[in-house]
């Protein structure tokens, strides 16, 4: 499986939530819904308090529990990478992977009901670009490419600075890094 | 200390603040699947043992009821699809990881076996039906000729039964996101939930005075061995981890306790289980439907927090700030 994988450094994420408003534009997404979006997480007694931001959205779990779960195939793996995408002319609405999700990133697409998600911008990516949260970025905190390649951004970032990822105990091996 | 909080607006419908994707619909729909399982299970385990005498109800009439329940519990799952033109794409595939997928084929194997086991015992079960049985023409014959094999399709229906049964359990069990369902005791749990409404049932409608004390002695049994389960379930969420223990608090004190003691244990299996051994002493006869009446409102109750405190327990727990009622105040 080719893996994917956004890298964002929460070190530089001032939580402007650009990324949310490019998402919104790139992908038409109607309003009142969201596919990514931006956490403030404050830590520690006052006066000693750190605080982290992080855009988020869905991991793209290369054990993704979403697509194990539906019952049509609906939901899938693009092209044999981890990227998540729900083909709605296979998805009845069930919810079954919404429920499944242990990030809670999935919606109910208005009005037509079928499941709607972070795509990674597969239609960007196909064409060698970036995904439109990771273009609009105005820290260049966020980062998009392949783990398998050892020398992309993306992995040498991973070899040299601390990170994590999301509640790892789910099991869903997800591929949004945070650096920490 | 460790708070998180959504600092952008996220206030995706039936997401947040927390998730209730799955409604009563799908509580209705767990509970008749559970009710129509007990009703095949009976009528099939009654029609083995050649049990006419016994429990003449069971053995040839109760098995109607079955699609009946099940085409309900159909209805109210079709209610809840959000796109519903697309329904027909559980049947052109089938996905061996999800559960949903083996139920929608269970379904499906469940009808013609139904009709069978129907067809078989039509003329013993439902003697009003006979004349009209006669104007069709070789229905007779059909029914000669499935009535002698009356046996064989209840061995049939028995595994089929029992599959329903527990895939309404093993359905939410296999959601590893909601650690509430997270547990293998789910299956059993609803199998023998759906088991007790199907005896429950059996005892509230035979006319017959030993087919309902024969039921309501089954019913004693599945109410206990259903107690049991659910305090082995009790054992199990509270000795686990963090997101366990925050599900079994939600029980244990927290919002959902009124509801699992109160319209659960208490209401749904206690006082029925009191009620029946007192029937059975040949005690408050007069109010022998009443203890049917609450198995069958405690199963449903069992749906209903199953499905809506599952939904509740998750990994991830964020406080959202966000009003949405906010945004109209600016229009
Ligand atoms: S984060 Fe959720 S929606 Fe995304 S791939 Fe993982 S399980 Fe599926
Ligand atoms: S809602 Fe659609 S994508 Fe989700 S599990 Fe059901 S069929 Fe699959």
């Amino acid at each position: 499986m080719a893996r994917y994988a956004m890298v964002i450094d929460t070190k530089l994420c001032i939580g402007c939530a650009d990324c949310v408003v490019a998402c919104k534009t790139e992908n038409k997404v109607p309003e009142g819904l969201n596919r990514d979006w931006v956490v403030e997480a404050t830590q520690g007694t006052y006066p000693k308090l750190e605080t982290e931001f992080r855009s988020e959205r869905c991991n793209h779990c290369s054990n993704a529990t979403c697509v194990t779960m539906c019952p049509t195939g609906a939901s899938h793996h693009w092209n044999g990478t981890n990227i998540v995408l729900v083909d709605p002319n296979k998805c009845t609405g069930c919810k079954a992977c919404i429920s499944a999700c242990p990030y809670d990133a999935r919606l109910i697409m208005h009005p037509e009901g079928y499941i709607d998600k972070c795509t990674f911008c597969h239609h960007r990516v196909e064409k060698g670009m970036d995904p439109a949260c990771v273009s609009a970025c105005p820290t260049k905190c966020m980062h998009f490419g392949l783990l398998d390649d050892p020398n992309s951004e993306v992995s040498q970032l991973l070899r040299t600075r601390k990170h994590k990822v999301l509640a790892p105990e789910t099991g869903n091996d997800p591929n949004v890094y945070y650096l920490i | 200390m460790l708070e998180e909080i959504l600092i952008t607006a996220r206030s995706n419908p039936h997401i947040d603040p927390v998730l209730e994707v799955w409604n009563w619909q799908i509580s209705v729909y767990l509970f008749l699947g559970g009710l129509t399982a007990g009703i095949m299970f009976f009528s099939a385990l009654m029609q083995v043992l050649n049990k006419d005498e016994e429990a003449p109800f069971a053995a040839n009439g109760l098995a109607l009821l079955g699609p009946i329940a099940l085409s309900l519990g159909m209805t109210t799952l079709f209610l809840d699809l959000s796109h519903k033109l697309f329904v027909w794409r559980f049947y052109t595939t089938f996905q061996p990881t999800s559960p949903m997928s083996y139920g929608a084929w269970i379904l499906v194997l469940f009808y013609p076996v139904s009709v069978l086991q129907i067809l078989s015992t039509l003329r013993k079960g439902y003697p009003v039906a006979v004349p009209y049985i006669g104007r069709v023409p070789l229905l007779p014959e059909l029914l000669d000729w499935l009535e002698v094999r009356r046996r064989a399709i209840a061995w049939m229906a028995l595994p089929i039964a029992v599959g329903l049964g527990i895939y309404t359990g093993i359905l939410l069990s296999a959601f590893s996101a909601r650690p509430f369902w997270n547990t293998g005791l789910l299956g059993p749990l609803f199998l023998v939930s759906g088991l007790s409404t199907g005896a429950a049932l059996t005892a509230l409608i035979a006319r017959n005075h030993g087919e309902r004390s024969l039921f309501t002695r089954i019913d004693i049994g599945l109410i206990v061995a259903e107690m049991l389960i659910v305090a082995l379930l009790l054992v199990n969420l509270s000795t686990g981890a963090r997101p366990q223990l925050e599900a079994a608090a939600k029980l244990l004190g927290g919002s959902y306790s009124a509801m699992f003691w109160g319209a659960f244990v208490a209401v749904g299996l206690l006082v029925p289980l009191l009620l029946e051994s007192f029937e059975l002493r040949g005690l408050m006869r007069r109010v022998a439907v009443i203890a049917p009446v609450l198995v069958l409102v405690g199963g449903y109750m069992l749906r209903v927090i199953a499905v809506d405190l599952g939904q509740e327990t998750t990994w991830i727990n964020y406080e959202s700030e966000f009003n949405p009622q906010l945004l109209e105040r600016l229009r």
